[in-house]
């Protein structure tokens, strides 16, 4: 327990280096692109008066120049404040926070699904390599990994929501219904059905070859065949001794899951209509917000930071000698 | 001098027909009564204020709850229905306007409605505030609020009548002033919480999912509204958008949500009805933006031939399937006290356009090429994208190689309106019913640097400058249409820009919403006589 409290304490103090240079890449990579948020502003609201650009810049302070504008953030940043959005004239820790359960939500289901069922998958891929079964197993996931995503949930919209209308199109929840708990809770479930099947289906076959291909080695191993000279049952094998050893390239999978929330999320939520974290940086980047797409950025490195951080506990938990030596390091 | 001018007499009958109730009246009682209609809202505006902000995107939301001086309407005289004003009238001097407003319409929270709110917003608002209302009301000086009922405008210098009459539905929402007065403006709460005098009451606002609008019981037009609730569901997915429709999640999809490629297949989805009516006072314009600064194209030859070598046809057949109409000059079709159908027209003329370059000098070198050009398409609508492309294909016949640079927005954006780095643009401007609201700005040399959606291309011609502001300060409406019409002789012939295409957007809706699409700016405007068949 005291090993994995230091390996906490190191990552989060080895954390800092990280996202201020995060940060600062951000901001230098932003300052790069012509235009900013006033320039999409006048563009959404039809134009307006030099003066008007004059006073908006001012306002916002975008008359100033690049570093000052950045040690005012840093110096923000450092006292955990995100500062306002000029996109949505809105503090963006609120909108940060009042986006985040919804990713979580949508990400969280579909990686939980995804995870279960291609592990379970991959385990009956895995216990007969080259069987029929295993071949098609493959193909089947190679081929909805190649579907993009946003194409399968339109597909699934189209079959399930347009013409079986068994789920709603898009939306997290009933709009206005005024639901409460578990009615609520069971109608935000229905609205989760599409999205996260159609991101599950696609990260699936990810976990499913992972652990198809972790067993295909572990199959080689000199204990496997120990053990089956023993005379210890096929399926015992395959579960005790096979699937078990193969579960740690898996985790570590699961782990670099949790950096792609974003980048996974920003299609689907954008065609389910759901007001998530990744559609919210895609509108950040439209409204070339560069404040709150620093925000999104800050958190999504903290957010990786943490989950990396749980990974290499369950890590450690799996396999002692992995804890052991990272925390004497 | 006893003798009645023909003007005030004109203006009298004018007042006359504009106090008369409104002709939908008759239809109140046979309209069903209830229901929530679900629209699609396809971005969420940061300030809501339609006093402050005179955008569409704002209005598709305010117009239903904060209302102007009077709206757009076909059928009325001088295409205006009242609204908070019931008459008005310019002097002839141009140096003042009064209004008459409605008796007996109060605020959402109850409050009266006087001449007081007028006043304050035209001269802490419009004035000083709005995108639009900077440029229209520069020379307001006062309000005088002789009576709770009475509100007349005082200009420095003379105004014409007729601008301010047009300039009405989209400069004019007026606000409560005493929500408003002795606060910051652009800080208040209710530029979010909309407090309106229309006929739905701002509800509440989820972001990132609804707005919600409810029925305003004391508003003043009788058995109006229809409704009790609209409903925006935010879908910036346009694809979604389509879904929901059929699906049967949403009412109505305005503003082309629907994309163009998509709408022959929803026709044919019983229950779903296309309407391309209600948009006539919100006309797009496609129109190529030159950069004068470059020798070549400040030769008006070359100009010519670039307009002999746009097919406007194939560009309203191809592009915009059918849904626009080929531009004839300047001002679109669709404003006819201002379209001159007398102007120079440039037909699709390929070998003339040839010719005309090689007279003006640019022979075509060994690659058959004459010049290059940076052509920079403006990203803001798929079609001014796809006319990029159709326009480099375009110039490549006559020998002119265009370059596409495509930036987002803010870069488009920084690109043409500050740094001035393009050869030629595509921009989708819009015609805001009277040319001295935002039309004249393209081609009118001098405005200041940065200025947005004005002439960017450095255009400069003394004899069109004098031309629009004799405009401006013409009182006499006869006269200030017949400057307008020479003024779009003077650009057909001279071609500072051009001008290639006119469009309207396209509402598909469920064929229960009933009175869709029945006003010159429908989708921005109140829709109190909206109903929805149960």
């Amino acid at each position: 327990m005291n090993s994995a409290l230091r390996l906490i304490g190191r990552r989060a103090i080895s954390s800092i280096p990280v996202l201020l240079i995060v940060v600062i890449g951000t901001f230098f990579l932003l300052e790069l692109a012509p235009g900013d948020a006033v320039d999409a502003y006048l563009v959404s609201i039809g134009g307006g008066d030099a003066a008007l650009t004059e006073q908006l810049r001012a306002q916002y302070g975008l008359d100033q120049s690049p570093l000052s504008r950045l040690w005012l953030y840093v110096t923000a940043l450092l006292r955990f404040d995100l500062g306002w959005s000029v996109g949505f004239n809105r503090p963006i820790s609120e909108l940060i926070l009042e986006r985040l359960p919804n990713t979580f939500y949508l990400m969280g289901s579909a990686t939980a699904l995804s995870f279960v069922l291609g592990t379970a998958l991959g385990i009956v891929s895995g216990a007969r390599i080259g069987s029929l079964r295993d071949r098609l197993l493959s193909i089947g996931s190679l081929a909805l990994y190649a579907v993009p995503s946003f194409w399968l949930g339109l597909v699934l919209s189209v079959v399930f929501a347009v013409q079986l209308r068994w789920f709603p199109t898009s939306g997290i929840e009933t709009i206005a219904s005024g639901k409460e708990g578990l009615d609520r809770v069971l109608d935000i479930a229905r609205h989760l059905v599409l999205p996260v099947s159609a991101l599950a289906m696609i990260y699936l076959a990810l976990f499913l070859r992972v652990m198809r291909a972790g067993m295909a080695e572990i199959w080689r191993q000199d204990f496997v065949r120990a053990a089956s000279a023993k005379g210890i049952s096929r399926s015992r094998i395959v579960l005790r001794h096979v699937a078990r050893n193969a579960l740690l390239p898996v985790v570590t999978m699961l782990g670099l899951q949790a950096a792609s929330i974003l980048g996974g999320s920003v299609v689907i939520e954008s065609v389910f209509a759901i007001p998530g974290f990744g559609r919210l940086a895609q509108e950040a980047v439209a409204l070339r917000d560069a404040p709150l797409l620093m925000g999104i950025i800050v958190v999504s490195a903290l957010l990786v930071i943490l989950v990396n951080m749980l990974v290499d506990l369950v890590y450690a938990f799996l396999d002692p000698r992995v804890g052991a030596s990272e925390a004497s390091r | 001098m006893t003798l009645i001018s023909r003007r005030s007499l004109l203006q009298g009958i004018g007042l006359l027909l504009a106090s008369t109730a409104l002709p939908s009246f008759a239809f109140a009682q046979d309209l069903p009564q209830g229901g929530r209609l679900v629209v699609a809202a396809d971005s969420e505006p940061r300030n809501l204020n339609p006093a402050m902000v005179a955008s569409n995107g704002v209005f598709f939301v305010a117009s239903k709850v904060i209302e102007p001086l009077a709206e757009a309407d076909a059928s009325a005289e001088d295409g205006l229905a009242p609204r908070l004003a019931v008459a008005w009238e310019g002097s002839s001097d141009g140096l003042s306007a009064t209004f008459r407003l409605r008796e007996g319409v109060t605020w959402h929270d109850g409050t009266p409605f006087t001449s007081a709110d007028v006043a304050f917003s035209a001269l802490e608002v419009w004035k000083p505030l709005q995108n639009l209302g900077r440029i229209v009301l520069a020379n307001l000086e006062a309000v005088e609020t002789p009576n709770e009922l009475t509100a007349i405008f005082r200009f420095s210098k003379p105004t014409p009548f007729q601008l301010i009459r047009n300039a009405l539905p989209v400069v004019t929402s007026v606000l409560p002033k005493h929500l408003y007065e002795g606060t910051d403006i652009n800080a208040n709460p209710h530029n979010a919480e909309l407090v309106g005098t229309g006929p739905f009451k701002f509800a509440e606002y989820k972001p990132g999912e609804y707005y919600r609008l409810v029925r305003n019981e004391a508003y003043w037009g009788e058995g109006q509204p229809h409704l009790d609730e609209i409903i925006y569901r935010v879908l910036p997915d346009r694809a979604a958008a389509a879904s929901a429709l059929e699906a049967e999640e949403i009412h109505l999809a305005a503003f082309s949500a629907v994309p163009l490629a998509d709408l022959a297949r929803i026709a044919q989805v019983p229950g779903i009805k296309v309407i391309s009516e209600g948009y006539e006072g919100l006309t797009y314009q496609l129109v190529v933006e030159i950069n004068h600064r470059r020798e070549e194209l400040s030769n008006v030859d070359v100009r010519r031939a670039i307009a002999h070598a746009i097919d406007k046809q194939y560009v309203v057949d191809t592009i915009f399937l059918g849904y626009a109409t080929a531009a004839a000059g300047l001002f679109p079709q669709n404003a006819p006290e201002f379209f001159n159908p007398e102007v120079p027209q440039y037909d699709f003329d390929v070998a003339k356009a040839n010719e005309l370059l090689d007279a003006a000098g640019y022979p075509r070198g060994e690659n058959g090429v004459r010049f290059s050009l940076k052509l920079l398409p403006a990203p803001y609508f798929n079609e001014t994208r796809q006319f990029g492309d159709y326009l480099r294909q375009a110039l490549a016949e006559i020998g002119i190689d265009a370059q596409l640079v495509n930036n987002d927005s803010a870069a488009h954006q920084k690109a043409v309106y500050t740094d001035h780095d393009f050869d030629l643009a595509i921009a989708p401007p819009v015609f805001r019913n009277d040319p001295a609201i935002s039309t004249t700005i393209l081609v009118r040399s001098g405005a200041p640097e940065g200025t947005s959606f004005s002439n960017q291309g450095g255009y400069a011609n003394a004899e069109l400058d004098a031309l629009i502001d004799q405009a401006a300060e013409t009182v006499d409406t006869e006269e200030r249409t017949q400057l307008y019409n020479e003024l779009q002789v003077r650009v057909a012939e001279d071609l500072p820009l051009i001008n290639v295409a006119e469009w309207g957007f396209i509402t598909v809706a469920r064929d229960t919403v009933i009175n869709v699409g029945n006003n010159p700016r429908w989708a921005v405007s109140n829709w109190a006589d909206v109903a929805l068949q149960q």
